[in-house]
């Protein structure tokens, strides 16, 4: 038993390591003056919070905070949409006896096989024609297309791990099936649902190429609003205050992953089910 | 336990309500913002109509790249001081070039009249030119380009019309590093030798496979006295002088007079060798003056620049900088020409040259309080008398790829320098139909 | 509602929304995508200078990719010169498939035992997790010019390690930059999925075959794998549709050109298009999206994974049962 503990602790700091040591080196360029940006000294030198500064000021056009906001909202909306919209397909496809469920579960996956490059030219002029570009729906929208494809297929494979029983014995004592699905199926698939619910927010909250041609400067979220930073001459690329906006662009990420990662946790661990 | 679990999917169902309603309503918050379209710039030509005397005068949108816009923020100013009915926007694209062209091709494509006039990076002017998003300067538009830098007009000629004004230029310098070499070199053959016996990298330039390779292999090709295309469109990269140019690039590669680093190098690895004081010669555009000349550099004070060298003298520097062309979409043509020509003026370009922003008015280069403040004018100016464009072609991506992928096989995987040009002139002559 | 026709209206219900978004989102560009390409790209009318619309072009935009099929001046086929974006294709898509194999490979392997380790109960979980994430979190464009930065030619690596190696140019070394990178960002993602399918075994289950004895080896082949395998099956599959679609990374990382050693075909669509050859770029695209559906064809065939939903439905068998129940009798065979 000592020595699991032991692999579990070596498991652990690897873990550490892994999503710390280059996150480590950004945030030492982020607080390192822009002159020596290109030391390579491992330990803080030069430190200050100018590049910060940078990243957040809003006299060269920038409105950095409000792309974190827009941002926000755009990966809530998409999120929730796609999440809802997910587990009512995944639940047809799952649960439910009919024609065609191959070519649909077929189509769902090719959704997810069409370079997203080739989707920003048909997309910016199908929006232009209907007034949508510079609003945030032109963002939801195909954002909710992004994610659905993989929301829908891990709950189908969870759906159908969760074993027909439970809900027949809900429906025996008198629920409908929509009652047996929401208070009896969905509890359970939690951890899928907090799962693919992180993964798409944190998806739609990295999507550059479409935000950058269906977006306005007052929509752009925050992927945009980095790629305009830009350094003294055409030549010379802003590396120190990058970082800086990485670093402010991930600690909103961390503080929502930290919130809802207890919800990954399973109901089963209690002894829901029974072999 | 069952009750907490059940929680998820109630606030789930909340949080998607709203969502819908912002996707729905207030979304709309959005397009108050900044989105303007053809119909926008209509009602305000159609209340502007009234007051003014001259069709094709209102407001406009100056689209450019993020990079630059500081130098001509002041100006946008000063003209919307002189011009309170025909104010000029601000539009800011992405730094990167390849992000600004994307940006105004998708919105030219729609036919969309979003930007008025267009901050055009040289090599797209022709383009834009051949595929009618940019209104000729001519009759009614005619510009006088008799002050500005011929090679700059060049650049924004095709076909013999004149398609965009140019705003400011870029040409390159060879910038040398006085410790280690004391005395300029007049040729090429001067600069090899005079690397003998040194320690540090002798020339760093740009030979990574990107734009700044063209560029480069250009510039030998041209310095030699070959060229890409000629005057009336034909491909002459495989001619003798053009082949002898590539080859010379090529043996001093090889020969290490050129450093190894150079073809993994940018401009900002460029930046880092000379300023750390690594490299003896360095050809960069004017910006790495500055660099230079700052507090953590190592060459401040002992550095000096001339215009590049070629085979016999002063080589050919390829052109940089901006065009400004209108869009033929545009509804406010009139304020579109007068707004070009207002930055051309000599006032503006002086402020420019304040700027570090090289100009295109001939006179800026001559004025000797502006040279004194910057001491690498006069050999930019000469520079820039000998620049050449690079290949005028509404097929410059893909002529510029020609020559980059071969050029660089030449480098480093030891093609011969007649194959590679053969390949080029196929390549550009397949891409130019 | 138990009949078919009751079960069928409903589900078309259910699924519509979701048909619908795909339906305009992707369906509608890759439909044109289709059209386009058997359309040709504008061509230059020598005597005004301006680009006119093409006609009609049959598979000649195929036949450029897939064959190298070039038109000289002269007008007889031959095949196209180094230089021209068509002799970039089959090297990038060797590239590609490289990349894709290596990625999902590491990725998986180092996801699955990150996920291992994040099961168990301990303090700090919440703080491991989130930091596991912090990779997937930061923006693509931010990470590529991190490694970019952190593999420059005077970088951190090559002054920790010092080693004059040129991450940028050399292609081995670039490759595996790239991939180093794709997996430090990706693994997380991996590791999440493959942790949710972990949540779904119920513990008991290892009690019960830790009590009869079973090693730990035996616990993880015999009740794990089986058991993650479906949620493990999506994972990568999705994880290798991506891969198979990667941009962002090599472009920011190395470079944009398409003949650079990392160039993959998501690139060669952008260069494309970047010479005004909008068509061409269509037959691109709809290539890649047919070598997508074949590589995940054969991936869905033969590497078994279940995720048509077939089963699962009342009256079929569920997977996991009957695994519970074999793993019940190998517990019952340990102890006699």
């Amino acid at each position: 038993m000592r020595r699991a503990t032991l692999w579990h602790y070596l498991g652990v700091l690897f873990i550490m390591f892994w999503g710390l040591a280059p996150f480590y080196w950004m945030v030492i360029v982020a607080l390192r003056d822009k002159r020596y940006t290109f030391d390579t000294t491992p330990w803080p030198t030069h430190v200050t919070l100018e590049n910060f500064r940078d990243a957040l000021a809003t006299n060269k056009g920038n409105d950095f905070l409000g792309a974190i906001g827009n941002s926000l909202l755009i990966s809530v909306a998409t999120t929730s949409l796609a999440v809802m919209v997910g587990v009512f397909t995944a639940y047809a496809l799952a649960r439910l006896n009919f024609p065609g469920k191959g070519v649909v579960t077929g189509i769902i996956l090719a959704a997810s096989m069409f370079p997203g490059i080739a989707l920003v030219t048909p997309l910016f002029q199908l929006f232009g024609d209907l007034g949508w570009i510079g609003t945030y729906r032109a963002m939801i929208i195909p954002n909710i297309s992004f994610a659905l494809p993989l929301t829908i297929y891990t709950l189908v494979s969870f759906f159908r791990q969760l074993p027909w029983e439970l809900e027949e014995a809900a429906r025996v004592d008198g629920a409908s099936r929509g009652q047996a699905f929401r208070l009896v199926l969905l509890p359970l698939a939690a951890p899928a649902l907090f799962t693919t619910a992180i993964l798409a927010f944190i998806a739609t909250w990295n999507e550059f190429m479409l935000a950058r041609q269906l977006s306005t400067t007052a929509t752009e979220p925050v992927t945009v609003a980095i790629a305009r930073f830009s350094g003294p001459s055409a030549f010379e690329y802003p590396y120190a205050s990058i970082m800086a906006a990485g670093a402010l662009v991930t600690v909103p990420l961390i503080i929502m992953v930290l919130i809802f990662q207890r919800r990954i946790v399973s109901g089963l661990t209690a002894g829901g089910v029974k072999a | 336990m069952n009750i907490a679990l059940k929680r998820p999917g109630r606030s789930l169902a909340a949080i998607a309500i709203v969502s819908t309603v912002v996707l729905a309503g207030c979304a709309d918050s959005g397009d108050t913002g900044e989105t303007t379209t053809a119909t926008a710039t209509d009602t305000t030509t159609a209340t502007e109509a009234a007051s003014d005397s001259e069709e094709g005068r209102g407001p406009i949108t100056f689209a450019m790249g993020k990079n630059d816009t500081d130098k001509i923020t002041p100006i946008i100013e000063k003209w919307n001081a002189q011009n309170p009915d025909e104010q000029v926007t601000l539009r800011e694209l992405a730094g990167e070039a390849d992000a600004q062209r994307e940006t105004l091709v998708q919105s030219l494509q729609a036919g969309n009249s979003d930007y008025d006039v267009m901050a055009l990076d040289v090599v797209w002017t022709a383009d834009f030119a051949a595929n009618q998003w940019l209104a000729p300067l001519t009759g009614d538009l005619e510009v006088d380009t008799s002050d500005l830098l011929q090679s700059t007009v060049d650049s924004a000629t095709y076909n013999g019309t004149l398609y965009a004004l140019p705003q400011n230029t870029n040409g390159q310098l060879l910038f040398r590093n006085t410790e280690l070499i004391p005395e300029a070199p007049t040729n090429w053959a001067e600069l090899e030798a005079s690397c003998a016996g040194l320690e540090t990298d002798c020339l760093t330039l740009q030979l990574k496979q990107y734009e700044g390779l063209t560029v480069n292999t250009v510039g030998f090709m041209e310095g030699w006295g070959g060229s890409v295309l000629s005057d009336a469109g034909d491909v002459t990269v495989d001619s003798d002088q053009a082949k002898e140019g590539l080859q010379a690039l090529v043996d001093a590669y090889e020969n290490g007079t050129i450093s190894s680093a150079s073809t993994s190098a940018t401009e900002e690895e460029t930046n880092l060798a000379f300023v750390g004081g690594d490299t003896a010669y360095a050809i960069n555009w004017p910006y790495m003056f500055t660099n230079a000349e700052g507090e953590t550099s190592e060459v401040a004070g002992k550095f000096e620049v001339q215009p590049l060298v070629g085979k016999d003298g002063v080589g050919v520097s390829t052109l940089g900088g901006y065009n400004n062309g209108i869009n033929i979409n545009s509804e406010n043509k009139r304020t579109a020409l007068d707004f070009i020509k207002f930055i051309i003026n000599e006032e503006n370009q002086t402020s420019f040259a304040e700027a570090s922003f090289p100009p295109v008015l001939a006179s800026i280069y001559e004025d000797d309080a502006l040279v004194e403040q910057f001491p690498y004018l006069p050999a930019l100016k000469e520079s820039l008398e000998n620049a050449a464009p690079r290949p005028v072609s509404p097929f410059y991506p893909a002529i510029s790829k020609a020559i980059q992928d071969n050029a660089y096989a030449a480098l480093t995987a030891g093609k011969s320098v007649d194959d590679a040009t053969a390949d080029m002139k196929a390549a550009i002559e397949q891409a130019s139909r | 509602m138990n009949t078919r026709a009751g079960q069928a209206r409903s589900a078309a219900w259910l699924i519509a929304p979701a048909l619908i978004v795909l339906a305009i989102v992707i369906g509608y560009p890759i439909l044109r995508a289709i059209f386009l390409s058997f359309q040709a790209d504008k061509s230059l009318d020598p005597t005004t200078g301006l680009f006119v619309e093409g006609g009609f072009a049959g598979f000649d935009h195929y036949l450029y990719w897939l064959s190298n099929r070039c038109m000289s001046p002269s007008g007889t086929v031959s095949t196209c010169p180094p230089g021209v974006l068509a002799t970039d294709f089959w090297p990038a898509v060797r590239i590609t498939l490289f990349f894709t194999v290596v990625t999902v490979a590491l990725e998986t392997i180092l996801g699955m035992f990150m996920a291992l380790v994040m099961n168990r109960e301990f303090r700090g979980r919440g703080l491991v997790r989130a930091a596991v994430l912090i990779p997937w979190a930061i923006p693509t464009a931010v990470t590529a010019k991190l490694w970019q930065f952190i593999f420059a030619d005077r970088g951190i690596v090559n002054s920790l390690f010092d080693t004059n190696i040129s991450w940028t140019t050399d292609p081995w070394a670039a490759r595996s930059a790239v991939i180093i990178a794709d997996v430090w960002k990706t693994a997380p993602f991996m590791a999440l999925l493959i942790l949710a399918g972990l949540q779904m075994i119920p513990k008991d289950v290892y009690e019960a075959a830790r009590v009869d004895g079973a090693s730990r080896w035996q616990q993880f082949r015999l009740i794990t794998m089986p058991l993650v395998k479906p949620a493990l099956m999506v994972a990568v599959l999705f994880r290798t549709l991506d891969a198979l679609r990667m941009y962002d990374l090599p472009v920011i990382m190395i470079s944009a050109s398409s003949n650079s050693p990392t160039a993959t075909i998501s690139q060669l669509v952008v260069e494309d298009m970047r010479q005004n050859n909008f068509n061409s770029a269509s037959a691109l695209s709809t290539l890649i999206f047919l070598l997508i559906f074949a590589v995940a064809f054969i991936m869905i065939r033969f590497l078994g994974a279940d995720v048509s939903g077939q089963r699962g439905v009342k009256g079929r068998k569920v997977p996991g049962m009957r695994k519970r129940r074999q793993v019940k009798m190998e517990e019952e065979e340990l102890v006699s």
